[in-house]
């Protein structure tokens, strides 16, 4: 038996696998599959204050492992998802990390303040892969004033027992920039990676594939960034926890991530392809730590960057 | 899925589910099942597989369909491939099995078109909205355009099963490509074929032979499967007749269970109690099968202005 149990901040978790946002809605479809409050917690599709349509479609392109979507955030808006999804998950007793998306600092902070005191966030996974429009459309995560400014605007307005994840964007000269600027900002942890932009052209119709032109690019296809990532923040951040994403499809590369420094993982595009994909993580994820002599998640956490002695430390504690 | 409404005409229910699409109950119950191929036969230029899958066949209707992982364990191809069912049998002779047909198309049917009894596949189903059935008998008009034909097959034995008087329309751009002519007429009896080049029936399109076939039996409900634009050019004959065609979409699907959202085209609540109003509704979970009059087809592929949610648009992913 190894002790699963994790943390993200002041959040506490039973056990560090949890959905993706954008990949598992609000969890009522795959508890079809599985009992979703069997996870760590279910990250929900990324919500806005308004009801938003999404881009036109085609929304999704296959790619060597790997996919493209361009699904531009198609949600209910906020209230519709406090009180449907939210209430759902709550009476499933399923913990929740929420995620926020906005155009501008003001809606990330309304999004904040609506689910102030609300029991059933565990924590808050800001978004800021978005356009900002009051910088011509440049992506918050790609900006670190941008970003510091979101985060620590959702830090000041968010219920301070609600942990505050800032999620980055790999498309940056130097993520661990990108990192310290939200740390400073308040962030109590990181959400690593978003999609990495990408393109498809239609061989036939000479043509971008999708409707919004470009897309994120998910799938194990990204896995050595999202790790590449995980590790460098790790390093550079040590004293804050990091929910670790992307590419991942099995326990063992669960443990990639863990090993790099996150506490926890996200299963996104591995969900598509096998429904029961979290739960099966999970397991594994266990048995490939008890295979390594580990009684407890925590003392795998970052294990790949300590030396010898170190790690010899950890093992025998 | 004895709790699936049974009229024609959309009931309140339906309408209440599709104006919270995120939040209603979900409907459809699919497992993920580890299936042995029975048989593999070639029809036409078509592969019809039947495998072993008692979950799946115990709960099929008409009109659902399975999506089945392609390219074996180590693939780079992540996503599922749909297919519609062609039989579900819970009992009899062949208890516990289903069948589907399946179109070469690229790296995914390819694979599978190569795959020999015996074999295993790993099938998630059935999914998505059969076709609704009248609660009595009702005179129906089926048209199948290429495979689009297999679902109507058990789709006409079970109208007819109710007694329906049942005709049938298939066609396909040449004969090779025609599917299901010999058991659509052991199964109904009044059968058209039509194709493009008029190497097999009558030269032209299903909908030339449309109109006179719903004169002929007095049809009441046309459903059909095939091309989108077939489906919208047989919405528009049964409209131009006054009466309802309820249609199999097909739209590229990444989840195929309603995580994801890249599968959604433009729908209208026009239905009684509806608002109206037209939104992205997602044809893996609210379909395949549409009333096709609520399909706003001429902007599927683009984003119209009156959507619900368009006017939040200006980016993100
Ligand atoms: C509800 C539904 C029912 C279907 N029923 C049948 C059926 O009974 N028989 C049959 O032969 N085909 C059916 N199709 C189409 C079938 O799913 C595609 O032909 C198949 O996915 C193509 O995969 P590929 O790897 O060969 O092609 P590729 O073009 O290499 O596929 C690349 C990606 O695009 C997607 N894709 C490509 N074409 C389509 C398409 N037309 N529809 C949906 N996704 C697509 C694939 O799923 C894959 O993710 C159905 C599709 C849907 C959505
Ligand atoms: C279809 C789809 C939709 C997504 N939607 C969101 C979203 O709304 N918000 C978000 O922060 N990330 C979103 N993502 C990104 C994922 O949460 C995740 O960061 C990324 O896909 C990498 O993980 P994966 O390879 O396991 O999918 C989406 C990804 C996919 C494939
Ligand atoms: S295919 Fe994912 S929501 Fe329909």
């Amino acid at each position: 038996m190894v002790d699963m149990s994790t943390r993200l901040g002041s959040a506490a978790f039973p056990n560090p696998v949890m959905t993706a946002s954008g990949c598992a809605a609000a969890g009522q479809e795959l508890n079809q599959f599985f009992d979703v409050s069997s996870l760590g917690a279910v990250v929900t599709k990324s919500i806005m204050t308004r009801p938003r349509s999404g881009r036109a479609t085609p929304r999704m392109a296959e790619t060597p492992s790997g996919m493209l979507n361009s699904i531009g955030l198609q949600g209910p808006g906020i209230d519709s998802f406090i009180e449907h999804d939210l209430a759902w998950l709550a009476a499933h007793g399923a913990r929740t990390v929420v995620s926020i998306a906005g155009g501008h600092t003001d809606e990330y902070v309304e999004l904040a303040r609506k689910l102030y005191g609300n029991p059933a966030v565990a924590a808050l996974e800001v978004n800021i892969s978005c356009p900002n429009v009051e910088s011509r459309g440049q992506v918050f995560a790609c900006d670190a004033s941008a970003s510091s400014r979101v985060i620590g605007a959702v830090r000041r307005a968010a219920d301070p027992g609600q942990p505050v994840l800032a999620k980055l964007s790999p498309d940056v000269t130097d993520i661990t920039l990108i990192a310290r600027a939200c740390a400073e900002a308040g962030a109590d942890g990181f959400s690593l990676i978003n999609t990495l932009l990408g393109l498809v052209i239609d061989p036939d119709t000479m043509a971008p594939m999708l409707g919004g032109i470009t897309g994120g690019l998910s799938g194990p296809a990204i896995r050595p960034v999202a790790v590449r990532c995980v590790w460098q923040v790790r390093r550079a951040l040590p004293h804050l926890p990091i929910l670790g994403m992307g590419g991942i499809r099995t326990g063992l590369d669960a443990l990639e991530f863990v090993l790099a420094g996150a506490s926890a993982v996200s299963v996104g595009t591995a969900v598509f392809g096998d429904p029961t994909a979290p739960v099966r993580i999970l397991a594994e994820l266990e048995t490939a730590l008890a295979e390594r002599g580990f009684t407890s998640l925590a003392d795998a956490v970052g294990y790949a960057h300590l030396d010898e002695f170190q790690r010899s430390a950890r093992r025998t504690a | 899925m004895t709790d699936r409404a049974t009229s024609a005409a959309p009931t309140p229910a339906k309408v209440a589910q599709s104006r919270s699409a995120q939040s209603r109950p979900v409907q459809s119950r699919p497992v993920q099942e580890s299936v042995e191929i029975l048989s593999v036969k070639r029809v036409g230029e078509y592969t019809e597989f039947t495998v072993v899958a008692p979950g799946i066949a115990e709960h099929a209707k008409p009109g659902q369909f399975v999506a089945v992982a392609v390219g074996g364990e180590n693939t780079s191809m992540l996503l599922r491939r749909a297919f519609a069912l062609y039989s579900a049998t819970p009992g009899g002779a062949f208890a516990g099995t289903v069948s589907f047909v399946v179109a070469e198309h690229g790296a995914g049917t390819r694979w599978l078109v190569q795959r020999q009894a015996g074999e295993r596949l790993d099938i998630v189903g059935p999914l998505g909205t059969p076709f609704p059935l009248p609660s009595g008998p009702k005179p129906a008009v089926l048209v199948g355009g290429g495979y689009g034909t297999a679902p109507l097959i058990p789709l006409a034995q079970a109208l007819i099963a109710a007694g329906s008087p049942v005709e049938i329309i298939i066609g396909a751009a040449t004969a090779g490509r025609l599917f299901g002519e010999l058991v659509a007429k052991r199964t109904a009896g009044a059968v058209t074929v039509t194709t493009d080049d008029g190497s097999a029936g009558e030269q032209g399109r299903v909908t030339d032979a449309l109109p006179a076939a719903i004169e002929r039996i007095g049809a009441e409900v046309v459903y059909a499967c095939g091309p989108m634009a077939m489906l919208r050019a047989v919405g528009e004959v049964a409209k131009a007749k006054g009466i309802r065609a309820q249609v199999a979409v097909e739209e590229a699907m990444a989840c195929g269970i309603g995580v994801c959202m890249t599968c959604v085209l433009p729908v209208r609540d026009d239905t009684p109690g509806g608002d109206g109003k037209s939104r992205f509704v997602r044809s893996c979970v609210d379909g395949p099968v549409f009333d096709a009059e609520r399909i706003r087809w001429a902007d599927v592929g683009s984003l119209p202005s009156d959507l619900v949610g368009a006017d939040a648009m200006g980016g993100g992913h």
